[in-house]
């Protein structure tokens, strides 16, 4: 069966005045489908590029190298009229922040509209009442009067709904959610998991789940990538990952996760250091300078993503080897 | 019994017909850390910013060293702020990005210590550099060199520099990675220890709060719901609301499937967002149409603010029943 988003040795680099620095390293992953994947990693470690790179987002100083295919056809470097014929319909995104996402001066019922418009070809009077439908079938009150109004007017738990219902009109094979939930307060972001849950199991979609939180992936993600300093380096079924991750540095993002249960630590365990500066050249292991198993191999050779498919790991003494 | 750092009584904040805060009454007493916690619109950085006088409740007092801040103006009340600081939630926006952070570390002490020499005022800032956590030779960088972490840490140098007795943090954490947010966290536990000073922190995720406060403080829509010892929250919170909150947080599944947590009823997910401030009723538990447990009774009357347990109070109806079922998500 075609993976509906298959990624081979994607390389990202964005040059500046002073020279290129590279973003994302050889990563390759496969998304089939109806498959949810999650994506987790600290703030620059690339795992946002990745999926621009997919959507054809990338800044203009961005350089792609490898393949992104998505249901076979290549995605990288296509024109733009091809990319525009799957982005917004079967390939979508749900943005971070939904605030900046919708345009400010266009009543929600457009704006949704809009989407149905360009790419299946709807009246605006038939696309109009489509997408009151979705909005309903997205758990927002009132869809009607929701139409009419403007993103400013909605709490920002509705208006990730509204992306929510946007990302869904057109039956998309992959839903891109960029941290759907990162801006939202602790109740929305458990309504926005639950209404990811539910739409995944009726729209049969696959979804990427980029977040930097291990404890929201862990409700809806079949498998994880874990990436660090733009590369992947561990990739397990969700389970395996939570009951024994492989690479330390998932180890260590799961101790960070505070707990509302349990013994009550005077300090909250903390990952030491700072991933290393984007563009800094290491032919070492980018994790050794945080990492308490670190030996001397890892300071002189890069370790590769390695191991059965469905429990990789790039890393030359993983946890639980002992 | 000594007096409390901070006195809050009955205070009111409108924003034109809609009340923010609605008599919120709380004590905090010196080098405690409190938590509070609520959702978006609950009043939380109202409350905030209600005790900094940074804007002007329509009732009630905020008792500061014995003295009301709402009474104090001008020389005063400029003389009490240098003992109440804030960190806010956007370390990037809340630092000017034409000042090195030098300057903006260095800024209050500028304004409140203006004797101080150019040298002096430099070593503090860059003593105070180095104890959050940044190279002194940092100092002559602009905030957008900064990660988000880093500029955090700015932050809370900027406010810690005058040394103030009562520290407001508010959602200081929200926007930082998971991996970072347990190193701001363990700083501010540590500042707060060798400067023996009290600690405000807001946050929407009990979670975080659970590590440094000593006591919890719940607020639903400008009400406090709940207010306990840190413990004594988490083993038995008495407060429907507070429960929804402690099943919000996500969780690994680790953690879920132990049977033995007892802190995690397993409640609903919060069926909707809270009512509109403008809609809120005369009358009534203002939870009640979130709520699973509801009563005839929440329909008329407001639950009071009452002592459940040691130091633990609760506006809850049903707070003192202990058959209320703590499983019912099945």
């Amino acid at each position: 069966m075609t993976p509906t988003l298959s990624i081979d040795d994607l390389r990202i680099a964005f040059s500046h005045r002073a020279g290129s620095v590279e973003a994302v390293d050889r990563v390759s992953l496969q998304i089939a489908p109806s498959e949810c994947v999650g994506i987790v990693g600290e703030s620059g470690s690339g795992k946002t590029q990745v999926f621009m790179a997919a959507m054809g987002l990338l800044a203009g100083n961005a350089r792609a190298t490898g393949s992104v295919r998505f249901e076979g056809r290549e995605l990288l470097g296509a024109d733009r009229a091809a990319l525009n014929r799957v982005r917004g319909s079967k390939l979508t995104m749900i943005p971070q922040d939904p605030m900046t996402s919708l345009t400010p001066h266009l009543k929600i019922g457009i704006q949704l509209a809009e989407v149905m418009v360009a790419h299946l070809g709807k009246t605006w009077s038939d696309a109009r009442s489509s997408a009151g439908r979705m909005l309903e079938r997205v758990h927002v009150p009132e869809p009607k009067r929701r139409l009419n109004q403007y993103p400013h007017e909605l709490s920002g738990g509705m208006r990730q709904r509204v992306m929510i219902a946007m990302s869904l009109l057109c039956e998309p094979s992959l839903v891109i959610a960029d941290e759907p939930t990162t801006a939202l307060d602790v109740t929305i972001q458990a309504q926005i998991i639950e209404l990811l849950r539910a739409v995944r199991g009726e729209f049969g979609m696959a979804l990427a789940l980029i977040s930097h939180d291990l404890a929201v992936v862990a409700g809806l993600a079949d498998r994880i990538l874990v990436m660090y300093a733009g590369r992947i380096v561990e990739a397990a079924a969700a389970g395996a990952l939570f009951r024994r991750p492989r690479h330390p540095y998932t180890a260590e993002l799961l101790k960070c996760v505070p707990s509302i249960s349990g013994p009550r630590s005077a300090r909250l365990p903390t990952l030491a250091g700072q991933p290393p500066r984007p563009g800094e050249v290491l032919e070492a292991c980018p994790f050794a300078p945080r990492c308490s198993r670190a030996a001397e191999r890892c300071r002189v050779e890069r370790p590769q993503l390695g191991g059965p498919a469905g429990a990789q790991v790039a890393c030359h003494f993983p946890v639980s080897d002992d | 019994m000594i007096e409390p750092l901070l006195k809050v009584r009955d205070l009111c904040v409108d924003f034109g017909a809609n009340a923010a805060l609605r008599g919120v009454n709380f004590d905090l007493a010196a080098g405690e850390i409190v938590g509070l916690v609520g959702e978006s619109g609950s009043g939380k950085s109202t409350l905030a910013r209600a005790i900094l006088r940074l804007l002007q409740p329509v009732r009630g007092s905020v008792q500061f060293l014995g003295q009301d801040l709402l009474q104090c103006s001008g020389a005063a009340l400029r003389a009490r702020r240098r003992e109440l600081q804030i960190v806010f939630q956007d370390p990037l926006a809340s630092l000017n990005p034409r000042m090195t952070v030098g300057e903006a570390i260095g800024e209050p002490l500028q304004i409140f210590e203006p004797k101080l020499t150019a040298r002096a005022r430099q070593l503090q800032v860059d003593a105070m550099l180095e104890r959050v956590g940044l190279a002194s030779a940092m100092a002559g960088r602009y905030p957008h060199e900064f990660s988000g972490g880093q500029c955090q840490r700015v932050g809370i140098a900027r406010a810690m520099i005058l040394r103030p007795k009562l520290l407001i943090c508010d959602e200081v954490v929200s926007s930082l990675d998971m991996s970072i947010q347990g190193q701001i966290v363990n700083l501010l536990i540590d500042l707060q220890r060798e400067a023996a000073m009290a600690v405000l922190f807001i946050s929407h995720n009990l979670a975080v709060v659970r590590h440094l406060s000593q006591r919890v403080m719940v607020i639903y829509l400008g009400k406090l719901v709940e207010i306990a010892p840190c413990d004594a929250l988490f083993a038995a919170p008495k407060h429907p609301y507070t429960r929804a909150l402690l099943a919000a947080v996500p969780q690994l599944p680790s953690v879920i499937a132990a049977p033995a947590a007892p802190a995690a009823p397993a409640v609903p997910v919060l069926p909707a967002e809270p009512i509109q401030q403008a809609r809120l009723m005369a009358s009534g538990c203002a939870y009640r149409d979130r709520c699973p447990f509801v009563l005839p009774l929440c329909e008329t009357t407001e639950p009071p603010l009452i002592e459940v347990g040691t130091g633990h109070w609760a506006a809850c109806h049903r707070s003192q029943e202990t058959l209320i079922p703590l499983s019912f998500a099945s």
